[in-house]
């Protein structure tokens, strides 16, 4: 047996001389990585299992409109290709995947990366690597307000924070006497647009009469919306995820009780609203925002947006058409490859850096509403900062007055 | 001398080689991929110490996540707050994760195994909403950021003149994990070898008739409590440091089954089995959802199956399967499977075959 | 006041979730001396199964029974290909057994439904009764009701059939009740079976008011867990009272107690496990264990 132990550390010695010799190349600095003559090579970190796992279906609505490009002959000649991890929405599992997609992979970017805690977890990573961290799926305030420390990095949707403001300005014009209830999930989200509120409803904060939370491993929210009725409010804020979000608005009415509702732009989808007032909820003249057109909604049965997304999503076969996930993810999609359009021949880890960060002008992208423009500046990184006013009444969102912008606001 | 070490039993050999294999490692791969190695590590200190608790002294822990999120918030809060050398915090996050375990080892006294599996697993899920919590300690739910670690001039040279590169932080990282592992793993052995680990193993197998003889039942069952979650501190503060960031999402409920599975896959009771965990811990998940879908040759709704059913059916059935078949994990397959081989080849009746394989260990069901 | 009525009302809404579930954790504690990780996963499970059938067609009557009776098939099938093999190993074994059935359960959902929330029908109306200012929904009575029935036929089974009697010696005194003719064994089947079926009456219960996805029972069952340790692990009495104490105990903590707060309604629930399994470890209906050697 010795023998054959002395021959195995023999072996091994060996493995380590040639591994020594061979040595390893070191990554190769290109200021095109991930570019080839023909191909494009994007990377995103999404959670397709575990707790957060509904949203995994925006990287299969981004893999269908880049689809939907390349069949048209792609960027330039250059087809894009995107390759999707499943992190589980776990900070832990983001770290490796992302820094395998980059030095691994050799991504050219990364592309609408899910979750506050995951892309904040890889921020300072790609920074360093100076790899652009594109259109993150999350309206956390930060990615777009603490730019200048992370150069590298750029959010999309419209700000959380930018959402709250418009509900207060809502309340401060039109219920100035209202008593506010504010039931808001206690995670990153739900603190983050509940600080908009309270920032937008300035010296009017007072108006809230209570704040109650509730933990993402809550099975009911009645205790929280006892104790906001008990406390007097006459008007709830829900800011909450789409299953809570149901569950609210059906024990809203359940405890007897019509408060006036605003209800967080995440939750607002037809689909969730149908399964509230299955269950039981009223909530005629709630309000809510919306920046996308939604697919349920028949407005826009002969837009041509919405003819391109029911087009471009038909690459998906696992997508289901009506998810408003999927038009965030095709809307998203339209951005990015408006940014490397607009890179051409420059096309730089920072040329398009700077494009997506600095000189956005979007007035086309056909997902949106009409009229938003996805802009960026020198000195304003937030793209998205429209959103319209909606009121549900007869079974259905209808969206009031016009656009509303928050651009600036946000400090 | 020299005669002692030729004739060394194999497993001595099998160390040697796993530790210069360990060490060229970074050499050879890329320094993302030890990146991942290192949680390799990491994951394999952390069972090492579940081990202990679960394959030696026999109580059952689904909560160890719960430990690795001390040790992580303890070293993060150390660098963060106090901005304290992450080297120093490395052994502050295991005592005081390891104080903390030998406290909760008093109340888990009374309980019986099956209970303290209820209460573990209660712990492991309630974790995340208890780290929000004390906001400005941990930063609720914004997380701690730590810098990465830059590898001490002494090491970017000598990791240069192997190379050709100098060394990077991960590969640093990684280097550090294994040192940690490879202390940890042969003060798990000493302790097996020795009065305790007898001990442990006899109360495992009989509390009465442990009693009977003398051992210290409670002493000892707290002690093993103290120790696991030592291992776990430690394995969390290099963990946060891996990863840079500490956060609530970091330790979900799926990461103590994970780990629980990962010691039970590589096998109880054993010194190589949480190594093997932690092959199995880390790389499982990897494999279910990136290898498996690359593989031309697996038919393409088998391949889509793993890939979109996440890790989680991996997980499962492995553990059913394991445990139907393999009790004893991976090592006790390989052991076993070596025995028979060695026996086969040897002939049957040869004097020595009818012995009992070394260092044999591990949990056999009674009724077997 | 009404306030005060109103957390406990809901509380007691909770309550009959909680307990449904820990009723069929009960039942498998009785026929072996085991508790299921997996039970809330394979109630889930169950409850997709239903709305499968549903959404092919079947009417809520005709999906209801078969799908009991699919759960009850799908225990005992589980009992004698995963559990049998494992059933004299070290409780450690079996823990694991089981919840690796969760997670596989669990994942395979994830897999074949995805995780996009569902509304599940419910024989009961949406509507509320009020009672002196405080609300509570036909569908919170309806689960509170069904859950008595559910307890009304798992305690004349136990203790009113010799079948109960069987189920019960096979799980206490196994070699004994070998030696009588008990077929210990199937004896097993039988409970698993059993708790299959009274988890699918808890599963398709509860999701018109939690909502079916993936992940509905995840934490309901750790309130089922602190329900039925308060009860007392083999009182199927125990886990209902149990299951209302702990929906009032965590709606008070988390409304009134000061530095609790609604986000640790489920720390609660884990205080209460903890303390009741220091303190009396036994809970409020169960006997005394007498340790054998």
């Amino acid at each position: 047996m010795s023998r054959m132990g002395t021959r195995l550390a023999a072996l091994a010695a060996l493995f380590v001389t040639v591994a020594a010799c061979g040595g390893s190349s070191a990554p190769t600095v290109a200021t095109d990585v991930g570019i080839t003559s023909d191909s494009i090579l994007l990377g995103n970190t999404i959670a397709q299992s575990g707790p957060a796992a509904s949203y995994g279906t925006i990287a299969n609505a981004e893999n269908a409109y880049f689809t939907y490009i390349n069949n048209q002959g792609g960027i330039n000649g250059r087809k894009i290709k995107f390759k999707v991890l499943d992190d589980g929405y776990n900070p832990a599992q983001t770290v490796p995947l992302t820094k395998q997609l980059v030095e691994q992979d050799q991504v050219f970017a990364m592309f609408s990366g899910l979750g506050t805690q995951a892309q904040v977890s890889v921020r300072d990573y790609l920074n360093a690597q100076k790899v652009p961290q594109l259109f993150v799926a999350t309206g956390a305030t930060t990615f777009g307000l603490d730019f200048s420390q992370h150069p590298y990095t750029i959010g999309w949707l419209p700000a959380y924070q930018g959402e709250a403001h418009i509900y207060a300005k809502d309340v401060i014009q039109n219920h100035p006497t209202a008593k506010i209830g504010v039931l808001y999930q206690n995670d990153d989200y739900g603190q983050d647009i509940l600080k908009g509120l309270i920032d937008g409803l300035g010296s009017s904060s007072t108006l809230i009469v209570d704040k109650e939370s509730f933990d993402v491993t809550a099975t009911s929210v009645a205790s929280q919306l006892a104790k906001l009725k008990g406390a007097g409010a006459d008007t709830v804020f829900v800011f909450a995820t789409p299953s809570f979000a149901i569950k609210s608005l059906a024990t809203i009415t359940a405890l007897g009780w019509s408060p006036h509702i605003y209800l967080n732009g995440v939750s607002n989808a037809q689909v969730f609203m149908g399964i509230a007032a299955k269950n039981g909820a009223k909530f005629d003249g709630a309000i809510t925002v919306a920046y996308l057109k939604d697919p349920t909604d028949p407005q826009w049965a002969n837009d041509d947006g919405m003819k391109l997304y029911k087009t471009v999503i038909a690459n998906c076969t696992t997508c289901n058409v009506l998810d408003g996930n999927n038009i965030y993810g095709v809307a998203a999609a339209f951005t990015m490859v408006d940014v490397l359009k607009q890179a051409g021949s420059n096309m730089t880890r920072a040329n398009v850096m700077k494009i997506a960060s600095s000189q956005l002008n979007e007035t086309n992208n056909p997902f949106l509403l009409p009229g938003i423009v996805v802009k960026t500046t020198s000195t304003d990184h937030f793209p998205i900062m429209q959103q319209q006013l909606a009121t549900y009444s007869a079974g259905g969102w209808h969206l009031q007055g016009s656009l509303i912008d928050e651009r600036g606001t946000i400090k | 001398m020299l005669k002692r070490i030729f004739q060394a039993p194999p497993r001595y050999w099998l160390v040697l080689v796993a530790v210069v294999f360990f060490v060229g490692l970074p050499t050879v791969v890329t320094s993302f991929q030890s990146g991942e190695w290192a949680e390799v590590m990491i994951f394999a200190v952390v069972i090492m110490g579940l081990n202990i608790l679960v394959g030696y002294s026999g109580q059952i822990s689904l909560g160890h996540g719960a430990f690795m999120a001390l040790g992580a918030y303890t070293t993060a809060i150390l660098i963060h707050r106090y901005q304290l050398n992450y080297l120093a915090t490395i052994p502050i996050a295991g005592l005081v994760t390891g104080l903390v375990g030998f406290l909760l080892g008093f109340p888990a006294l009374r309980l019986s195994a099956l209970y303290l599996a209820l209460a573990t697993f209660a712990l492991a899920v309630v974790t995340p909403s208890l780290i929000k919590r004390p906001e400005q300690l941990t930063g609720g739910v914004q997380g701690i950021l730590l810098l990465p670690p830059d590898p001490p001039q002494l090491a970017k040279d000598m990791f240069a003149a192997v190379t050709g590169t100098p060394m990077t932080s991960d590969q640093w990282i990684y280097y550090v994990s294994f040192a940690c592992a490879l202390v940890l793993f042969w003060l798990a052995w000493n302790l097996i070898r020795h009065r305790p680990g007898r001990a442990l193993r006899a109360i495992r197998d009989g509390e009465v008739a442990a009693a009977a003889s003398g051992i210290n039942i409670a002493g000892y069952k707290t002690l093993a409590f103290g120790i696991s979650a030592f291992y776990a501190g430690v394995a969390g503060s290099l963990y946060g440091l891996v990863i840079g960031y500490v956060s609530p999402d970091t330790f979900p409920a799926s990461l103590s089954f994970q780990l629980l599975a990962g010691a039970v896959i590589g096998g109880l009771a054993s010194i190589s089995g949480p190594l093997l965990g932690g092959i199995f811990t880390f790389w499982l998940p990897i494999v279910s959802s990136q290898f498996v879908a690359g593989q031309d040759w697996i038919p393409a709704q088998i391949s889509s199956v793993f890939k979109n059913a996440g890790p989680a059916v991996s997980y499962g059935a492995l553990l059913i399967l394991i445990m139907i078949f393999a009790p004893n994990g991976v090592s006790g397959l390989i052991l076993s499977t070596y025995t028979r081989l060695r026996r086969r080849l040897r002939g049957a009746g040869e004097p020595g075959s009818g012995q009992m394989p070394p260092d044999h260990q591990t949990v056999e069901s009674p009724a077997t | 006041m009404q306030e005060l009525l109103q957390q406990v009302l809901s509380g007691i809404a909770s309550g009959g979730i909680y307990a449904s579930l820990a009723l069929a954790l009960v039942l498998i504690y009785n026929a072996m001396g085991l508790v299921n990780f997996a039970q809330g996963e394979m109630a889930m499970f169950a409850t997709f199964l239903a709305f499968t059938l549903i959404d092919h067609g079947l009417n809520y009557w005709v999906a209801l029974p078969l799908t009991l009776l699919l759960a009850f098939a799908a225990g005992v099938l589980i009992q004698r290909v995963v559990i049998r093999p494992v059933e004299r190993a070290p409780i450690l074994t079996l823990v694991i057994v089981t919840l690796g059935l969760a997670t596989l359960f669990n994942g395979l959902a994830g897999f074949l439904f995805g995780y996009v929330p569902r509304s599940f029908p419910s024989p009961f109306s949406v509507l509320t009764v009020n009672l002196a200012g405080a609300f509570v929904s036909y569908r919170d009575l309806g689960v509170m009701g069904v859950s008595a029935v559910v307890l009304v036929l798992i305690y004349l089974l136990l203790q009113r059939t010799t079948v109960g009697l069987a189920l019960r010696a096979a799980a206490h005194h196994p070699d004994a009740s070998r030696l009588l003719g008990v077929r210990v064994s199937w004896m097993l089947a039988l409970g698993w079976g059993l708790a299959s079926a009274a988890g699918a009456v808890s599963g398709i219960m509860v999701a018109p008011i939690l909502l079916l996805d993936p992940n509905m029972m995840q934490t309901v069952i750790i309130y089922a867990f602190a329900a039925a340790v308060l009860g007392g692990i083999e009182s199927p009495l125990g886990a209902v009272v149990g299951g209302v104490i702990v929906g009032v105990t965590v709606n008070l903590a988390g409304a009134y107690v000061p530095g609790v707060g609604g986000d640790l309604q489920l720390a609660v629930a884990f205080a209460i496990i903890v303390a009741v399994l220091v303190l009396k470890p036994n809970g409020l209906f169960g006997h005394a264990a007498v340790r054998r050697v």
